[in-house]
C-alpha cells in the first residue's frame, strides 16, 4: 500500500509526478520527515504550496490525507474525539429500568459511543497517512500543548477509555503562517521547513507544468509580472496559485502577449485588494504600457 | 524588555580555540552548534541529535544538502535561519581555511594582482558595475580581486577589513542611488542594485579575510555577528521592504494576541446566551459552557514624535508602524516636534507611501524654524494648550525621542501635568539605555512621570506594542 522511498531523488521524482515542483530543500526535507518519522513544521508567505505540499506527499507515499484546520478557539472535542452525548442519552434512557448503573456506566463509555475527529482518525488507521495540521498558528497555546503527545509518541490519552498508540506512523506536517511565535517545546519536535516564493525559473516550470499550452513567451513574461508585484509593497502579494490561474486565464483568452490592455483586464485574477489593484495599475500597467508603446513606435 | 541577545562567556571561549586541533567529524558538528547557541539560537541536545540523524540520511558531501538537513533541524524560525546561514558560511569558511593554512595550501588562480596594475580605476568601476547588474558572480569574485589589489598598490590599506572594504567601496563609487551626472549607456547611471552591493561588499570582505589569513598563516579571532544585523532599519528611509514585513507581522500578531494568557488573568465571563443555546444538542443540559470573548483594548492614542536630525529615521519608522496599527487604536493623533509642535494625522492619512509621508512632514509641518534644535520645554507648553480640553483618564500619550535638550530647560513640571492628565505616558527613547543621561539627555527628569521604554531593535518595539494593546483585567 504505502511506499517508503529509498532516496531523496526518489522522493523528489515522487513528487514531480504528482504535479508538485519541490526545490531542492523541500524534497530532501519530505525525505528525512519520512525516514525518520519527525513532524514537519512548514513556514512561510501565504500562498506558497505548504498545504499543497502535503496532498503530494500523501499522493507520492500512496497514503491517506487526514485534515485538520485549524482556526481560533479550536478544542479538543473537534480535534481529537468527542463523546457522542446523544446517544449516549438515548441509550440511558432506552435501558433506564432493567440495567444496573455500572453496567450503563460501562456501555457508554466504550468505542461504539466516541466520534473521532482529524487527530484520533490519523492515530488509530489501520494504514498509515499522511497528517496535515493546517494553519496552526491560528489555534491557542493550549492546544499546541496538547499536540505535543501526539507528535512526539503518537499517541493519544482518552481518560475513560486509556492511551491510543497508533500501529503504523503517520508523516505529520504541520503548516504556519508564522502570525504567532509558535512554543519552542513544539519546534523542538520537529523539523523545521521554510518555503519562499520560488525563483524565477521555478516558477516558470511550475506554470509551464499546468499550462503546458501557453506559449513560453507569455509564460516568461507572466513569472517576471508576478515576480514585480511581489516585490511592490502590497497588502497580499500574489500566490504561486493566482500565478497558475493568470496563466490559464490568458491561455483561455488566448492572448499572445502581456501587453498593457490585456494586462489591466486580468490582472484582478492576481491582485484581489483595492489599495493593491491601484498600486500595481500605477506601477507595472503603466511601465507595460511605455514598452509597448515604444516598440510600437519602433515598428512603425 | 529582553536585553539583546549577546554571545556569553562560553562562546567567547570557544572564538579563541576553535578548530584548534584535529578532531572528528561529531566534534566539529558541536562545535558548530556551541557557535549557533552563541549566535543565541536555542539549541537543543536533542535537535543536535536529530542533526546527527539527518545527516545519516542524507549524502553530506554535497555542500547544499548538508546545510540543509542541518538548518532543518537546528534553525526553526525565518530570524534563526538568517543567524545560521551567517553562522554557517562563518564557520565553514574558517574551518576550510585552517585546513588550508595547516597544509600550507595558497589560493591560485584567478587574476595575477600584477595584471591589476594594467587596469585604471575607471575601467574597473564599469566593469564591477556591469556585472553587479548582470548579477555574474564569478566575474564579481574576481573583480573584487582586482579591486583588492589595485586599492592596495595606492597604499590606502588600513589593515582593519571593515574600514577597508568601505574604501574600496567609496573608491569605485558605487552606489545604490541613481548617479544623473553619468552618461545613461554606464550601468551605474540608474543605480546599483542594492543586493548586488551587498554582494560584492561579502565577497571584498572575504577576499580581504583570505588575503590576511595566507600572509599571517593563521586564523584571526571570530568575531560575533554584528548587531546591527538584527537593529531597526536606521538609515534613511533603507529596507522599506522589511519594515512592512515588520508591521504586518506586528499586525496579525496583535490581532491573535491576549489568548495567551493563563492563570488568573485567564478567567473569564460566561456568555448564558450562547452556553444556552449550545445546550439544546445535549437535551437542555449544559455540558458545554460558552464564554464571553474578550477584548483588546483600543486606547485613544497621542503620539508625539521627536523629528530633529539625530534621530529622524527612527521616528519616520515609529510613526508609520503605528499608523499601520491604526484599526488596533481607537482614534489616534500624532505630531510631530523639532523646536515647536504641530499635527500631522492628516498626512498619514492622505499618504500611504513612507516617501512622500516623509517629505509632507518636512515640507509642511513647519516644526524646523530658526535654529532646529529640540526645545522640550517649548513643546510641552504648546501640546498642552493643544489638546488639554481632549485628555482624558482613558488616553494614552506616548512620546517618541532622545530626551535630548541642548541645554535648554527640560520643563518636567509641564509634562507631569500632562502625564497626570492623561491615563498612561510611555516614553520610547530610541538612545541604547548606555546613553541615558549622558551629555544634554535628560531622560530621567521624565521618566520619573512616566514610563520610559528603551526601544531599537523591532524586538523592542515589539514588546511595547504588546504591552500597550494588552487586554485591561
Amino acid at each position: 500500500m504505502s511506499v517508503m522511498p529509498a532516496s531523496v531523488e526518489e522522493i523528489a521524482q515522487g513528487l514531480r509526478d504528482t504535479g508538485y515542483l519541490p526545490g531542492e530543500s523541500t524534497s530532501l526535507v519530505s525525505y528525512l520527515a519520512a525516514q525518520l518519522g519527525k513532524p514537519v513544521l512548514v513556514e512561510g508567505p501565504a500562498g506558497v504550496g505548504k498545504t499543497e505540499l502535503a496532498k503530494a506527499l500523501a499522493k507520492t507515499l500512496d497514503r491517506r490525507l487526514v485534515r485538520l484546520q485549524c482556526y481560533e478557539g479550536l478544542d479538543e472535542a473537534k480535534a481529537l474525539y468527542e463523546w457522542n452525548y446523544r446517544k449516549q442519552l438515548l441509550r440511558i434512557q432506552a435501558e433506564a429500568d432493567g440495567a444496573g448503573w455500572s453496567e450503563v456506566q460501562d456501555d457508554i463509555f466504550g468505542e461504539e459511543f466516541l466520534l473521532t475527529r482529524p487527530l484520533m482518525d490519523a492515530i488509530s488507521s489501520e494504514e498509515p497517512v499522511v497528517l496535515l495540521i493546517d494553519e496552526i498558528d491560528k489555534t491557542d497555546q493550549e492546544f499546541e500543548a496538547m499536540l505535543l503527545e501526539l507528535l512526539s509518541d503518537f499517541q493519544i490519552s482518552i481518560p475513560e477509555l486509556g492511551t491510543v498508540t497508533s500501529t503504523t506512523h503517520p508523516v505529520v506536517l504541520l503548516t504556519s503562517n508564522n502570525s504567532r511565535e509558535l512554543t519552542e517545546a513544539l519546534k523542538r519536535r520537529c523539523l523545521y521547513l521554510w518555503l519562499d516564493y520560488p525563483s524565477l525559473e521555478h516558477e516558470l516550470e511550475i506554470v509551464k507544468l499546468h499550462t503546458p499550452d501557453l506559449p513560453d513567451t507569455v509564460a516568461r513574461k507572466l513569472v517576471e509580472l508576478v515576480a514585480t508585484i511581489r516585490d511592490l509593497d502590497l497588502k497580499k502579494p500574489p500566490s504561486i496559485a493566482e500565478s497558475i490561474d493568470w496563466a490559464r486565464a490568458l491561455l483561455l483568452l488566448g492572448a499572445s502577449d502581456i501587453d498593457a490592455d490585456v494586462f489591466r483586464s486580468t490582472m484582478s485574477v492576481i491582485v484581489k485588494h483595492r489599495t493593491d489593484l491601484d498600486i500595481v495599475a500605477d506601477r507595472v500597467g503603466v511601465k507595460l504600457q511605455l514598452a509597448g508603446g515604444g516598440s510600437n513606435g519602433a515598428g512603425a | 524588555m529582553p536585553a539583546p541577545r549577546k554571545p556569553d562567556a562560553r562562546a567567547a571561549a570557544l572564538y579563541g580555540s576553535a578548530g584548534a586541533d584535529d578532531v572528528g567529524m561529531a566534534a566539529r558538528l558541536v562545535e558548530f552548534a556551541e557557535e549557533l547557541r552563541g549566535e543565541g539560537l536555542k539549541v537543543g541536545t536533542s535537535e543536535l541529535l536529530d542533526g546527527f540523524s539527518a545527516l545519516a540520511l542524507v549524502p553530506w558531501q554535497e555542500r547544499e544538502q548538508f546545510r540543509v538537513a542541518l538548518s532543518a533541524t537546528l534553525a526553526k524560525s525565518p530570524e534563526d535561519r538568517k543567524i545560521f546561514d551567517l553562522v554557517f558560511d562563518r564557520f565553514f569558511f574558517r574551518a576550510a581555511e585552517m585546513a588550508a593554512v595547516r597544509e600550507g595550501v595558497k589560493e591560485e588562480g584567478g587574476i595575477d594582482p600584477d595584471d591589476a596594475a594594467h587596469l585604471d580605476m575607471d575601467a574597473l568601476r564599469e566593469l564591477i558595475a556591469q556585472a553587479m547588474q548582470d548579477g555574474d558572480e564569478g566575474a564579481m569574485r574576481d573583480l573584487a580581486r582586482l579591486a583588492i589589489a589595485a586599492f592596495g598598490r595606492q597604499g590606502q590599506g588600513s589593515g582593519v577589513i571593515g574600514v577597508d572594504v568601505q574604501r574600496i567601496r567609496r573608491a569605485l563609487g558605487l552606489k545604490s542611488e541613481p548617479q544623473p551626472e553619468l552618461p545613461p549607456e554606464d550601468p551605474r547611471h540608474d543605480g546599483v542594485p542594492r543586493d548586488q552591493l551587498r554582494a560584492f561588499e561579502a565577497m571584498l570582505r572575504r577576499e580581504l579575510e583570505r588575503g590576511q589569513i595566507e600572509r599571517q598563516e593563521q586564523l584571526p579571532p571570530a568575531r560575533p555577528l554584528n548587531e546591527i544585523d538584527r537593529a531597526l532599519p536606521s538609515g534613511p528611509l533603507q529596507d522599506l521592504a522589511a519594515v512592512h514585513r515588520v508591521v504586518a507581522q506586528l499586525k496579525r500578531r496583535l490581532k491573535t494576541q491576549g489568548q495567551e494568557q493563563r492563570g488568573s488573568k485567564r478567567h473569564a465571563v460566561v456568555d448564558v446566551r450562547s452556553t444556552m443555546r449550545a445546550s439544546l444538542q445535549t437535551g437542555g443540559v449544559p455540558v458545554e459552557l460558552k464564554f464571553r470573548p474578550k477584548r483588546p483594548r483600543r486606547p485613544e492614542i497621542y503620539v508625539l514624535c521627536d523629528v530633529s536630525t539625530s534621530v529622524t529615521s527612527a521616528s519616520v519608522f515609529f510613526l508609520s508602524v503605528l499608523h499601520a496599527l491604526h484599526d488596533s487604536f481607537r482614534k489616534m493623533r500624532s505630531f510631530v516636534f523639532i523646536e515647536r509642535i504641530s499635527e500631522v494625522t492628516d498626512i498619514f492619512h492622505k499618504e500611504r507611501d513612507f516617501k512622500k509621508v516623509s517629505e509632507a512632514i518636512a515640507k509642511d509641518s513647519g516644526v524646523a524654524d530658526i535654529s532646529g534644535y529640540t526645545d522640550y520645554g517649548r513643546v510641552w507648553n504648546e501640546f498642552r494648550t493643544l489638546v488639554e480640553d481632549d485628555l482624558h483618564p482613558r488616553a494614552t500619550v506616548i512620546v517618541l525621542g532622545d530626551a535630548r535638550t541642548n541645554g535648554r530647560d527640560p520643563k518636567a513640571e509641564v509634562f507631569a501635568q500632562i502625564a497626570e492628565k492623561a491615563g498612561r505616558t510611555f516614553w520610547l527613547n530610541p538612545e541604547p539605555q548606555l546613553y541615558w543621561n549622558y551629555g544634554d539627555s535628560v531622560i530621567s527628569a521624565y521618566a520619573a512621570h512616566c514610563q520610559a521604554y528603551e526601544c531599537w531593535t523591532t524586538q523592542h518595539l515589539e514588546d511595547f506594542v504588546k504591552a500597550l494593546t494588552k487586554p485591561t483585567t
